[in-house]
């Protein structure tokens, strides 16, 4: 089950923030910007004028020499106190906004969503609070896990619903960048990062990995789909439940070759809220993703297909083996996961 | 010799002992030369030579990146040859490209501008190059003898800061990473020789009257140059040895797998890298020192200042590491202060620019090759050092951080300015050290086919780094909007191709067939244009007397000497 996250926001150029945070970004990225464009100009001005204004007038000009200028204090302290003051304004400028991003409180009803960075791929729990711990502080468990695609509900100015990312890794560092909805923040193994989203539109909104992470770096692409409250909370309703067992013959036989074969060791298909590993994406409700491979192919048939009989023609060197099926089992298990929705 | 305070020894008055093999001219003898030459001069072109070879291949392997990313979903290269290339590209560039050729300068130029007849270990300097050679063979040497189990990578992929845990036994099998991490340490070796022989030579060779307040520029900075090396290089040794330890001997610096820190490697590694950006570029402002106000025949603009910017430039550069780690949660805090520090380099590296200026207005610019190069290399540094100061604003960073924004910007940096620089010194100095000018119109079509694909080539990665391309990715889908920015930008290689090629046979045709230059084909002012072109082996027959910044200036003008105003 496909639910809408329109449109979809391929271009994700950083001065069309649809965010808070990457608002504020944008505001001081524009007053930096501004603020250096005038020095150039100025700088341009400068060197433009020394250079058609002083070229030497052939042979015999160069016979006698210039005025020898050694230096002039005033001028020099001048072109040092000026850029000081800038220097001051833009200092003023960004520790305010880095305030302004890194120490926000979040709000009673915020989204709390733990992000866990693989090779190349992205796990993601929502969490659910569970308690206090010894320091009064909320403690968070999983909800329901997924992969790859981050559905969060549309926040509005004025009932903020913003959404909290934990962001750790499982191997190497990668990086969380989606331009139109915050900056990046990197995934590292051992170190727990945070960073917020708060969408004030809806829609799929497009991103990389932003930290280079080995062969498939290129291909460990993000999607966010915005979507209305009533939207997610269908989506994540959905999410919650186990998989229906399908009736087809060939999705059963699917199910078994899932079994027989080791596809088990990696992927988890099942309810349970706390697995033990997870060394590739969930794949409970696989279906109802829109990619495949985070994101480097659609979720159809035919690229289903494909990457079952080898995925490293769709990913070359993505860590998931070619598994030798047969042409059969191939179509088997693609009925099969095509019945996770 | 028009304005020498030398002159060569006439033919009669030569003798050189001549051993077997190697009389003048023999194959034998140019060998031996070769490989056993303590002379600075000699190993100074040796430097450079390396360097350019280097370049050429680094070079390639960029183009054949930009072939790879002309169009979306391309396939020309297989995504770990692709990385393979990034990672020995930056690696190059770096570490074989930019030390290299600016060692080559201070090795050539530092013992001739102070009046000294070679630097102050010789041997040490022979070493120094040797071992920065052979670590450039066996960083490529990875290539062939790399891949020793199954399914192992031959040359490094880990990019070229290397970041843990991609380097760890687990995410990286075979010896790639090893090639990588000993050809570093090897260089780096090299490197510390050679900057603590300049920092030697500069304090303790210097000629008669040469007080620190008379140094040239150049040497001025550096000495900063080598204090920064000998500062910064230690930590990047340390943690390549820790990480080979980490490899082999089980230790746990950086293993995330067994409770090390992914980060401590950036911040060893960053402790050197930002230092080392100054290393590359310093040398470069070196350059313009020289070059710049000898074409606009005036002196440098406010000397003592422009030693104080450098001393302070170098200093502020051992502050500012973590600005490259900006996106790795550190706390607001921390971000502010490598914000603020960052930003305040610009300051002392405007007041060099805009002493540059201040050199130039009122005197008699020569529109010479080298000065071309000069005017590129200001006009290009001030786009770098402007889109340095949006990378320095924390927030605007993480939008920016390991985008396209950031790999124009060190491009501007690297090759705008230092590379600006390096052609605009070997113009400069090229009839100093083999008695012949380059060919103009050769050069002229050089800068302009340079100048435009360089901008064609980079200019366009600004914009696609503001429109979400992060650097590193092999490949890039349709319909993101960046096909355009990434087709210009390989059309821009083909430009920078032919120049690079218009430049390396300039340098083959001027050796022969180059107009003579003579001594000072400048009518220049340090020492080095004092003695002949080339110089003798033993530089100056008599040790320079110098009673101010321009000894040659007093010389060509007696009745209005410099000393009279220092």
């Amino acid at each position: 089950m496909l639910s809408a996250a329109e449109p979809e926001r391929k271009f994700t150029d950083m001065f069309s923030p649809l965010s808070v945070p990457a608002e504020i970004i944008h505001d001081s990225a524009i007053v930096v910007s501004l603020i250096c464009l005038a020095i150039f100009l100025v700088v341009v001005f400068m060197l433009c004028y020394v250079i058609f204004k002083f070229p030497s007038k052939g042979p015999e000009d160069d016979k006698k020499e210039p005025p020898q200028i050694y230096g002039s204090s005033q001028i020099e302290l001048a072109w040092t106190v000026i850029p000081i003051l800038i220097t001051v304004v833009l200092i003023l400028v960004t520790v305010r906004t880095i305030i302004d991003i890194q120490d926000r409180e979040m709000p009673e009803d915020t989204v709390h969503v733990r992000i866990i960075g693989h090779q190349f791929w992205w796990e993601i729990h929502y969490l659910k609070p569970d308690g206090v711990d010894a320091n009064g502080k909320t403690k968070w468990v999983t909800d329901f896990v997924t992969a790859n695609e981050l559905h969060i509900p549309v926040s509005s100015r004025e009932n903020p619903r913003p959404t909290a990312l934990q962001l750790e890794s499982a191997d190497v560092i990668h990086s969380y960048w989606v331009p139109q909805l915050n900056g990046k923040t990197d995934l590292i193994p051992n170190h727990t990062n945070r960073m917020w989203l708060e969408p004030l539109a809806t829609g799929t909104y497009y991103g990389n990995c932003a930290e280079y992470c080995g062969t498939q770096h290129a291909n460990m692409l993000i999607r966010v789909m915005v979507q209305t409250q009533e939207e997610f909370d269908k989506w994540a309703a959905n999410q919650r439940k186990k998989p229906v067992d399908s009736t087809d013959p060939i999705a059963v036989a699917g199910h078994e070759v899932f079994y027989k074969y080791s596809c088990v060791s990696c992927h988890r298909i099942d309810g349970s809220p706390e697995p033990l590993a997870i060394f590739g994406p969930d794949l409970t409700h696989f279906a109802s993703r829109r990619w495949l491979g985070s994101g480097v192919a659609l979720n159809n048939t035919e690229n289903l297909l494909s990457w079952m009989r080898d995925p490293h023609v769709l990913k070359p060197g993505v860590l998931m083996p070619n598994m030798q099926l047969s042409e059969t089992e191939v179509e088997q298990v693609t009925a099969f996961l095509q019945t996770l929705k | 010799m028009a304005h020498g305070t030398t002159t060569a020894p006439s033919e009669d008055f030569v003798i050189t002992p001549v051993r077997p093999g190697e009389e003048k001219g023999t194959w034998s003898s140019w060998i031996q030369d070769l490989f056993f030459t303590v002379d600075h001069k000699k190993l100074g072109l040796m430097y450079i030579a390396v360097g350019l070879f280097f370049f050429v291949i680094a070079g390639l392997m960029a183009a054949a990146i930009r072939i790879q990313l002309a169009i979306p979903n391309n396939d020309f290269l297989h995504p770990d040859v692709y990385n393979r290339f990034f990672t020995m590209h930056g690696t190059a560039m770096v570490f074989l490209v930019g030390m290299p050729i600016i060692f080559g300068f201070a090795n050539y130029l530092v013992p001739i501008m102070i009046g000294a007849r070679d630097m102050a270990f010789p041997r040490m300097n022979a070493f120094g190059f040797w071992i920065t050679f052979f670590s450039g063979i066996l960083l490529y040497m990875s290539y062939f003898t790399a891949p020793s189990l199954y399914n192992a990578g031959s040359a490094p992929d880990v990019g070229w800061f290397a970041y843990s845990p991609l380097t760890a036994k687990a995410f990286s099998t075979g010896h790639s990473t090893d090639y990588w991490t000993l050809s570093i340490l090897m260089g780096g070796i090299g490197s510390v020789a050679t900057s603590i022989n300049i920092i030697v030579t500069t304090i303790c060779m210097r000629c008669k009257g040469m007080t620190l307040g008379r140094m040239p520029l150049f040497v001025w900075t550096w000495l900063v140059v080598a204090f920064l090396v000998v500062i910064a290089i230690p930590p990047l040794s340390a943690c390549q040895i820790m990480l080979t330890l980490d490899r082999y001997l089980g230790a746990t610096f950086f293993d995330t797998q067994a409770g090390g820190s992914a980060i401590l490697w950036q911040h060893f590694f960053w402790i050197f890298g930002h230092p080392e950006v100054y290393i590359l570029i310093l040398p470069g402002f070196a350059i313009m020192n020289e070059v710049i106000p000898v074409f606009s025949r005036k002196p440098i603009f406010g000397y003592p200042v422009m030693v104080g910017a450098t001393v302070m430039i170098a200093f502020i550069s051992l502050g500012v590491w973590a600005h490259h780690m900006f996106t790795v949660g550190m706390t607001s805090l921390g971000n502010s202060f490598f914000a603020i520090s960052t930003m305040l380099v610009a300051v002392p590296t405007g007041i060099k620019l805009f002493n540059w200026i201040g050199t130039m207005y009122g005197g008699k610019i020569r529109f010479e090759l080298p000065m071309m190069f000069s005017i590129g290399f200001l006009f290009q540094f001030l786009i770098a050092g402007l889109t340095g100061v949006m990378l320095a604003v924390a927030p605007f960073d993480w939008q920016l951080h390991d985008s396209y924004f950031v790999v124009a910007h060190f491009h501007y940096v690297l090759i705008g300015g230092l590379l600006y620089a390096i052609f605009a010194g070997i113009y400069h100095w090229y009839p100093k050290a083999f008695g012949r000018l380059m060919d103009k119109k050769l050069g002229l079509w050089h800068f302009w086919l340079f100048t435009i694909g360089f901008h064609l080539t980079f200019f366009p990665q600004h914009i696609a780094g503001f429109w979400g391309m992060p650097r590193r990715i092999y490949t890039y889908e349709a319909g993101r909007g960046w096909e355009e920015m990434n087709l210009i930008s390989s059309v821009g290689v083909v430009f920078q191709a032919i120049g690079i090629l218009l430049f390396v046979v300039n340098l083959l045709y001027s050796l022969k067939k180059g107009k003579v230059a003579g001594d000072d084909p400048w009518d220049a002012w340090t020492l080095e244009w004092a003695t002949t072109s080339p110089p003798a082996d033993y530089n100056f027959e008599k040790e320079p007397v110098v009673r101010s910044r321009r000894p040659l200036w007093d010389l060509k003008h007696p009745k209005d000497p410099d000393w009279k105003y220092e």
